[in-house]
């Protein structure tokens, strides 16, 4: 059975938000509300995530990653660098000095943060990506977009859902 | 007064933003050929001097850094404002900064990168610059890591980079949106790239939010240490006027009260160029206007506390070097200074100017003016009366040149500036958009509140 996509246009989060709860509630064939259903906004809107449900951000792990990384790099280069020219005349001052080394590991330590920061938030985030089977140039306007997959026999179903809740324009396309 | 109306169309917001891409009123060409032929004077001074050598900037010793060094602490310091602007009320949820935040990263972003031409133009031998990268090389040495020199360059790097992500980051919705309403020619390829194939899912807007807030996070604590770390420069030498506790502190406050100068020049000039009357409004100029305003203030009381640990403390070649910044051949410059950074920002406390224009554009620029001459003289005087008395009968003048690649570097960051409004959205969309939808929300909350309470009366 092959899988249709559709998305549907809501001109407020209202509209969306009774059509997720609806698509929730219901069970229909090769539809998963958690897998199959995604929500399009043109702001962001926290609304929108409470009522999608709890989903994991793992964008902080990154970051945490990369600051240590960061700023155990930096200490370890710099100390390391240090020690090598310890035959050098230091004059009775320590050959590794923590507190001047502590300027450039607290700079690298932000610098790696926001570095990393950024990798996770395109590997989570799944950016680059491709166009999605359907897009609207409406959802970058001011049109909240409800993209749906599941099988074809589901799409009668969808398309009542939606135009039951004021849908402004519904488009479909057949998926893969 | 309103930040911002709160029935205006999110359609009407994009297409606003988005005509300012491509036509905005003729001014905008006026700036860039004025712009282009002030960086051109520079462009010319920086080969004269490259050719010839650093003797044609009438530096020599002990004045060896001259306007140039002066001019950089001046370029990273007009910096902060746009971290300040983004990143602090980003985390103090203050929605008003949302149109205007955009414009005050790239000005973050450009100024930083007209202060690293200086770091080049003032080594006079450019050709040389790679011996201050820390790398291990030929001559089997490495830079002194204990170097506040070398914190420096490494601050600046981070800094910069960061502030590029920051950016970049916080205008991927946005490019989207150029990407879904230019249809042809180079801009739609340019904007399709950057865009990422951004779709403004739910699983984007999750990660967005938590990246943009970590990276605001960072950016706090890293504009403060820039900054004194730049002050280190001067407070970790020996030199009398630059060997003072406060200087860090200081030069932080002072970065961001030549920033907030510069955003509400920038502020005024955009909102006439591009038409963004609407999104930049008065209202939120007031505000901006009254952040520069307590900003000088805390300055203000930042410099008499230098002033007054200098007299105090009885060291007496600092107290000489004070002396002389009052009565020396510099005193016109250091009071024009403190005229300019202490007195003039008390206009900004009558409530007719925080948002009379000509009087704001005036006051923002002779702001900015004050604090370039506040970092000259932080530089000049001390080293024309140091500890050696040979240096004391030694003042400098800077050269044509010396002046030519300063004003130039100001050509330059307009260029870089007024270019990027041009290219990308200086006001934010999706942001923009967000405030608008938050106060409707919460003016009709606050009408169903009042309904109610009116119906609560009259019930009982």
């Amino acid at each position: 059975m092959s899988k249709r996509h559709l998305l549907a246009l809501f001109s407020n989060f209202d509209e969306a938000e009774a059509v997720v709860k609806e698509l929730r509630k219901i069970s229909l064939k090769g539809f998963d509300a958690d897998k199959d259903m995604i929500v399009k906004s043109p702001i962001e809107h926290p609304e929108v995530e409470e009522f999608l449900g709890d989903k994991p951000v793992r964008v902080q792990w990154f970051t945490l990653g990369g600051a240590l990384t960061g700023g155990l790099l930096a200490f370890f280069l710099i100390s390391g660098a240090q020690g090598n020219f310890f035959a050098q005349l230091k004059g009775g001052k320590p050959v590794v000095p923590f507190p001047p080394n502590f300027v450039l590991t607290y700079e690298m330590f932000i610098l790696g943060g926001v570095y990393i920061s950024v990798l996770g938030f395109l590997i989570c985030a799944g950016l680059p990506a491709r166009r999605s089977p359907l897009y609207s140039a409406k959802v970058s306007e001011d049109q909240i977009g409800i993209l749906v997959q599941a099988d074809e026999t589901a799409s009668g179903t969808l398309r009542s859902i939606f135009t039951k809740h004021q849908a402004l324009e519904i488009q479909e396309e057949a998926g893969k | 007064m309103k930040d911002i109306r709160e029935d205006i169309a999110w359609a009407k917001i994009n297409n606003d933003v988005l005509k300012s891409l491509e036509s905005p009123r003729k001014l905008f060409w006026v700036i860039i050929i004025c712009a282009l032929g002030v960086f051109g004077i520079g462009v010319g001074c920086e080969v004269y001097q490259y050719s010839t050598g650093l003797g044609v900037a009438n530096m020599d010793n002990p004045h060896v850094w001259g306007l140039y060094i002066a001019s950089f602490i001046f370029w990273i310091g007009m910096s902060h404002s746009g971290t300040l602007l983004s990143a602090i009320l980003h985390l103090m949820h203050a929605d008003w900064r949302k149109p205007i935040y955009r414009f005050a990263e790239a000005m973050t972003t450009f100024s930083l990168m007209t202060a690293g031409l200086f770091v080049a133009v003032h080594l006079g031998r450019l050709w040389q610059l790679y011996y201050a990268l820390p790398y291990p090389n030929e001559r089997g040495i490495w830079p002194n890591f204990q170097s506040p020199l070398l914190w420096d360059a490494m601050a600046i790097f981070t800094y910069l980079s960061s502030s590029i992500l920051f950016l970049y980051v916080g205008m991927i919705p946005d490019l989207a949106i150029c990407r879904d309403n230019i249809h042809t020619g180079w801009r739609k390829k340019l904007y399709t790239l950057l865009s990422l194939g951004w779709e403004g899912t739910d699983r984007l807007w999750r990660n967005f939010r938590v990246t943009y807030l970590t990276i605001a996070c960072f950016l706090i604590p890293l504009a403060v240490s820039v900054h004194s770390i730049v002050a280190s420069d001067f407070a970790m030498s020996q030199q009398p006027g630059w060997h003072i506790t406060s200087f860090p502190p200081y030069f932080v406050a002072g970065a961001l009260y030549s920033g907030c100068a510069a955003i509400i020049t920038l502020f005024i000039i955009l909102r006439y160029v591009f038409k963004f009357e609407e999104y930049m409004t008065l209202s939120i100029l007031k505000k901006t206007v009254r952040l520069t305003f307590a900003i000088s203030m805390v300055w203000t009381y930042l410099n008499l506390i230098e002033y007054a640990t200098v007299w105090y403390s009885h060291d007496e070649v600092a107290k000489a070097v004070l002396l002389q910044k009052a009565t020396g051949p510099y005193a016109p410059f250091w009071w024009m200074m403190n005229f300019l950074g202490s007195i003039v920002p008390l206009v900004l406390a009558f409530k007719r100017f925080q948002t009379h224009i000509p009087v704001l554009l005036t006051v923002s620029l002779l702001l900015n003016v004050g604090m370039w001459l506040e970092r000259w003289m932080i530089v000049a005087p001390t080293f024309s009366h140091g500890y050696y008395p040979w240096t004391w009968d030694h003042d400098q003048w800077p050269s044509l040149v010396q002046w030519g690649i300063v004003f130039g570097s100001f050509g330059w960051f307009t260029l870089l500036f007024m270019v990027f409004c041009k290219v990308f959205p200086s006001v934010s969309m999706y942001e923009v958009k967000e405030m608008v939808y938050h106060r409707s929300q919460a003016t009709k909350k606050l009408e169903a509140t009042g309904k109610m309470a009116t119906a609560g009366k009259g019930a009982h």
